[in-house]
């Protein structure tokens, strides 16, 4: 016992101090305030800065903007890691299962910086690849944002729904088949309806995902704006500002975690 | 489920005791953190540098032996140590003659730059006016003696005593070099040269989505440089001091500008590969990017409008808990030097602060070309500064502070 409780000490320590430390400390950073002449931090608590965040539209146009590049960057995700899970869980043999799952999980040891450089070069207008070969490209903005975010994130969708879709008996496919079904309607009233806890799970890390960048949208946005930029924006020079900026995503994912907790996919993740 | 129910419950609890202590903890780590800025006020500057002072060391009279390393807070181009381009190495003849190791921290923006000073972590930092004055009133650097620096003296005397590099008769750094902010443009796909700002600022450009402007507030500067001249009835004298009309003309002109932007940039390679691409063909930027784009072999030209244009006046600046001060005085001294000051400007495509380098640079006209000894026209280039609510210009009190100006810019991009 006394060796499990030694074992443990580590880890707790770290979620205790480094995880909840930060989100308090963030917390309780939001409700500062600068001085009047804009250097440092006035320890004078106050709602300053949500009376701001709420009064200018400027922060409302941004907070949609993002969730909505969240939302379609999840949709997206959804109905591309679908039949990418499909095949490779019940269609492909099992050595080409192997190799395609480790396909779909090499990217992720790429970095992040890279593939969203990469794309910087691919998406550009007139010189990027993209414009170069087929003679058109989305160029910089909103749409470039959501292409690559879904391309950055996919991986995260494609893995829960491909463990969801290891659990689901062959058996009942086949008996679906035998009762008359075809493949569509077998895989909306069968396959989609046991995969939603799966779905709603890797629709958490997309969802969450999204909701923090900041450097896709640098790099391919164009002028665009995310809640991610106006922090990054503001961190060097109005950190309380920052600070109750940064936890508007957090209470979007809270409530998003709230409302999936009833469709199991909490245990999923 | 029933482990789990347990499990966020017990998660909870925690969280909940952690906050009872927690924030105690935080906030005493903040109250250290800010202690010298806490009770400064807007217009106690000399004071608040007086406060910063006594906490840190007095002015050194000797620079001692070098500490072995050295953590600096540079412009990108400013020291460089042979990895963005063999050729251009000067950082490792310093590290041979000092025996100090630098790391080099690229601040993309003055923004970045002064919360970068404000961890503590760094010796020194390249800032130009709109961090150097806050860096000052914060009490984050420290005075500097000038005379331990012999290369001081031959700096150009209208670079010294400024009120973005001393402050209450203490120097705060040694100056490094100044220039202006270009407009550059694609000569393929701009035909007509532009001679004015105003072609950056034209809702109706014909090349909407392909305009590009620096991504800090402190580009609102550039708005009100153009309306001094294009709206003389607003009054405009100073683009750093500015009434809350004349600001409020800036932003409205950004605004509209924010319609034909293709991209705002802050990192200077980003902006390079947007001109090279053509994905940007006008905008502001710093003649080092035009320099790189060139050598890829972009089809690119500066001008400097007829408004004149913003720029940079860049002070070397001792952290006031600098780990390394030593190392940090000898690279103040090797950096102002006339052969290294001849590569930086040559480089980096500036004024070197000391004229002594003019004749060490290979392209003989160069300081001709960036006016280096003029100090006319030094003076009618508007150099960053922060802007406050006491007037820069001493023009008054009602002038829009800084951190107005940065609310305005999440504004303005929207």
């Amino acid at each position: 016992m006394l060796r499990l409780g030694s074992l443990l000490t580590g880890p707790v320590l770290w979620i205790v101090v480094l995880y909840f430390g930060s989100l308090i400390s963030l917390f309780v950073t939001s409700f500062y305030r600068l001085p009047d002449d804009g250097i440092g931090i006035t320890e004078k608590l106050g709602t300053s800065n949500y009376r701001e965040l709420a009064s200018a539209s400027v922060y409302h146009d941004v907070v949609i903007r993002t969730v909505v590049i969240a939302a379609l960057v999840t949709i997206i995700d959804v109905f591309l890691a679908l039949p990418i899970a499909f095949y490779i869980a019940k269609i492909a043999t099992p050595r080409a299962r192997t190799a395609l799952i480790t396909a779909v999980l090499v990217p992720l040891w790429g970095s992040y910086l890279v593939k969203a450089f990469a794309w910087r070069a691919i998406l550009g207008s007139p010189g990027g690849v993209l414009n170069k070969t087929f003679g058109s490209s989305p160029g910089y903005g909103l749409p470039a944002v959501v292409i690559v975010l879904a391309y950055l994130w996919l991986p995260f969708m494609i893995v829960p729904i491909y463990a969801g879709l290891e659990r689901l008996p062959d058996s009942l496919l086949e008996a679906s088949n035998d009762l008359g079904a075809g493949f569509w309607l077998t895989f909306r009233t069968v396959v989609v309806p046991m995969l939603f806890p799966a779905i709603v799970a890797g629709s958490v890390f997309t969802f969450s995902l999204s909701m923090g960048d900041y450097i896709a949208v640098a790099l391919v946005g164009g002028p665009t704006q995310m809640i991610g930029s106006v922090v990054y924006a503001n961190f060097a020079s109005n950190l309380p500002f920052a600070a109750a900026f940064a936890t508007v995503p957090v209470l979007v994912m809270v409530v998003y975690l709230l409302g999936i907790r009833r469709t199991g996919a909490l245990e999923n993740l | 489920m029933r482990t789990r129910r347990i499990a966020l419950a017990c998660s909870t609890v925690v969280g909940l005791l952690l906050t009872a202590c927690g924030s105690d903890s935080t906030k005493t780590a903040d109250t250290s953190a800010s202690a010298g800025t806490a009770s400064s006020s807007p217009s106690s500057s000399p004071s608040t540098a007086t406060s910063g002072t006594d906490a840190g060391p007095v002015l050194p009279t000797a620079i001692g032996a070098g500490e072995g390393s050295l953590d600096i807070i540079a412009w990108a181009g400013y020291a460089e140590n042979g990895s963005t381009d063999p050729a251009t190495d000067w950082v490792t003849q310093f590290q041979k003659d000092s025996g100090c190791k630098v790391n080099v921290k690229i601040g993309n923006t003055s923004d970045e730059m002064f919360q970068l000073m404000q961890s503590g972590a760094f010796d020194g930092v390249s800032a130009s006016g709109d961090a150097s004055v806050r860096l000052i009133d914060a009490g984050l650097v420290a005075p500097v003696n000038t005379a331990l620096i012999k290369n001081y003296a031959d700096i150009s005397s209208f670079l010294k005593d400024q009120p973005y590099n001393s402050s209450d008769g203490k120097n705060f750094g040694i100056p490094h070099g100044w220039g202006a902010n270009y407009l550059m443009y694609n000569s393929d796909v701009v035909t007509t040269a532009p001679d004015s700002w105003g072609v950056v600022f034209d809702k109706a450009s014909p090349y909407k989505g392909k305009i590009t402007a620096y991504d800090a507030p402190i580009y609102i500067a550039d708005a009100a440089l153009y309306l001094k001249s294009a709206k003389p009835e607003l009054g405009i004298k100073d683009p750093y001091s500015l009434t809350q009309a004349q600001f409020d003309a800036a932003v409205s002109v950004l605004k509209d500008q924010r319609a034909v932007v293709g991209e705002y940039w802050s990192n200077y390679a980003v902006s390079q590969t947007a001109f090279e691409q053509g994905s940007i063909v006008m905008g502001t930027t710093w003649q080092i990017i035009y320099n790189l784009a060139v050598a890829n072999n972009a089809k690119l030209k500066t001008v400097l409008p007829k408004e004149g244009a913003t720029g940079w006046s860049d002070t070397w600046m001792v952290s006031s808990k600098a780990k390394h001060p030593n190392c940090m005085y000898m690279w103040m001294d090797y950096i102002t030097s006339p052969d290294v000051q001849a590569q930086v400007a040559a480089y980096f495509g500036e004024a070197p602060a000391n004229p002594k380098a003019c004749a060490l640079i290979s392209d003989k006209t160069h300081c001709d070309v960036f006016k280096a000894t003029d100090e006319a026209f030094a003076k009618s280039v508007h150099f960053w500064a922060t802007p406050r609510k006491k007037c820069l210009d001493g023009s008054g009190d009602n002038c829009v502070p800084f951190s107005e100006w940065i609310k305005a810019w999440t504004a303005i991009k929207g």
